[in-house]
């Protein structure tokens, strides 16, 4: 296989006469961990959620995996199996317990037996630290921990790729670290990952490449410490100035 | 004259009970209560009901529902789905079968069930088939907007979710959202049911045997031999047994599911 894992070319996306992707390229090669950072309503989400198709493009190319998956021909659903996602609010199914969350699409899907699909789940939830939750029902759990069934969700089917859409944004700040750790500790077994996150210092550790979004472009991308230690643009030190100094919270802040 | 608030509202509620209680003795005075009693509680009636009234009648009534309210839920569904496919004609079908059966009596189609259709296309449909179809022709025009707002009301990201671990529209439809739009539904669906339990009473019109009466139809058989309203009382009583224990479960369940209502158009 190709050293690149996913490969956007030329992609453009609108809503109706809203332009929100007006000519996007990334690379993201084998093993690497992208982090996407940008202001809200840039198109964050949007390039995101391209990648697996949940949004269809209106123009360019995604290949991902040598796959190319604007192409019409393409059995989109077998190839969304090897694409991971994790969202911003965990989406687990909650009519199903944590361990049926985590079958329910091997079975149906990559048409597993319900022995070897329940092993493997559990040894995924082993490895976010909940395989004692494996029958809670998803509301019984706290947003961390159901952020981590999310996860290990996405890996029960094998993923080659995982994309992630801040999936701590909708956490309270004691339960991040929790999300943050499975996402290093994946990055650090080899997951090729393309992430969107407001996680400055998660981006600065564990990313390869940080690509900067604005207005529907890529103003800048490069190595975490270029990007967010020595931006070159305007627009990303603004942006940066914004999210890591911290008197700029909000004017009921002390200043 | 310084009554506080309070006061007023409590002599106020203590005005009520004492004309609650007047009317009540009034009403004890003047009535007879050997008609009453008669007309009421005719033990002989009573005693004659039985055990037709449960081992015929209720047996039946309980049969019918469950024949139509079964049709009338698959039929439900599918109409739901076509309010909600994305072929418009599909829409146009299921908007106007739910309009028209929603907006004429069920009697009427009862009736063209057990006459018309017979008359016309030299089919007859036996008893069962008769009380399923009509039931579940109307039910299912009900149970159809209610579906499809359950359907609506199951957050989108379940759905990104099942699609994005490859699942089909289909399968995400069967395996994901059904299953949490009947959660979310199951208050006004047990409604719907006691609905049908009454309607089943419609079958009145066609003729019967006496091992088909349900129990509007055997009420009615019992009060042209013996004249009093006592068999009407005890079928009633039959429906009760059926209603309210239904209608106490859907509050629970509406309660249960935290009061999270759906809206139905
Ligand atoms: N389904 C949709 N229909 C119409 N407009 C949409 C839709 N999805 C997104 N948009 C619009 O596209 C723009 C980009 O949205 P997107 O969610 O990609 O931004 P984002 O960068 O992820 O922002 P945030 O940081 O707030 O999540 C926004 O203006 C948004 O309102
Ligand atoms: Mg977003």
């Amino acid at each position: 296989m190709s050293e690149i894992s996913v490969e956007i070319t030329g992609l453009k996306k609108s809503f109706g006469s809203l332009d929100v992707l007006k000519g996007i390229d990334v690379t993201v090669n084998r093993g690497d961990v992208v982090c996407i950072i940008g202001p809200s309503g840039s198109g964050k989400s949007t390039l995101l959620r391209c990648v697996n198709l949940l949004e269809e493009p209106n123009g360019g190319k995604i290949v991902v995996n040598g796959v190319e998956l604007t192409d019409h021909d393409v059995d989109i659903d077998r190839e969304r199996t090897k694409i991971g996602m994790v969202f911003q609010s965990f989406n687990l199914f909650s009519h199903l317990n944590v361990l049926a969350n985590l079958t329910v699409a091997q079975r149906k899907v990559l048409k597993r037996g319900e022995k070897e699909a329940q092993e493997i789940a559990l040894r995924n939830l082993d490895r976010v630290g909940l395989k004692e939750k494996a029958n809670a029902m998803p509301a019984q759990l706290s947003g961390g921990q159901q952020q981590r069934v999310a996860i290990a969700r996405a890996l029960s089917m094998d993923p080659d790729v995982m994309l992630f859409d801040e999936p701590t944004s909708a956490l309270d700040p004691e339960l991040v670290g929790d999300v943050l750790g499975v996402m290093r500790q994946l990055a650090d077994e080899g997951m090729t990952m393309l992430v969107v996150t407001h996680e400055m210092q998660f981006a600065r550790e564990v990313a390869d490449k940080v690509i900067f979004m604005d207005g529907g472009y890529i103003v800048e991308e490069g190595p975490a410490a270029e990007v967010i230690g020595n931006p070159q643009e305007a627009r990303t030190q603004e942006f940066l100035a914004r999210v890591l100094d911290p008197t700029h919270h909000g004017p009921s802040d002390p200043a | 004259m310084a009554l506080s608030k309070r006061k007023r509202a409590e002599y106020f509620r203590y005005s009520q009970y004492t004309l609650l209680v007047v009317v009540a003795l009034v009403i004890a005075f003047l009535a007879d209560w050997e008609q009453i009693r008669t007309a009421f509680f005719n033990f002989k009636t009573m005693g004659d009901m039985f055990p037709n009234v449960i081992t015929i009648a209720l047996k039946n009534t309980l049969i019918y529902t469950a024949l139509g309210f079964a049709f009338g839920l698959a039929l439900g569904l599918v109409l739901a789905l076509m309010k909600l496919s994305s072929i418009a004609p599909y829409r146009w079908i299921a908007t106007i079968y739910i309009e028209f059966f929603r907006g004429i009596p069920a009697l009427l189609v009862f009736i063209g069930l057990a006459f018309g259709v017979p008359l016309a296309f030299q089919i007859q449909f036996d008893i069962y088939s008769t009380v399923m179809l009509a039931l579940g022709i109307v039910g299912a025009a009900y149970m159809a907007e209610t579906i499809r707002a359950g359907i609506q009301a199951v957050p989108k990201g379940q759905v990104e979710a099942a699609r994005s671990l490859g699942m089909s529209q289909g399968r995400a439809m069967i395996t994901i959202v059904i299953p949490q739009a009947f959660r979310i539904i199951l208050p006004p669906l047990t409604n719907e049911l006691i609905l049908l339990t009454k309607d089943s009473s419609l079958i009145y019109i066609i003729g019967l045997a006496r091992d088909q009466y349900e129990l509007t139809k055997f009420g009615r058989e019992t009060l042209s031999r013996s004249p009093s309203l006592t068999p009407i009382l005890v079928v009633g009583l039959c429906y009760l047994i059926i209603t309210l224990p239904l209608g106490y479960l859907s509050r629970y369940l509406e309660r249960r599911s935290g009061g999270k209502k759906v809206s139905v158009l």
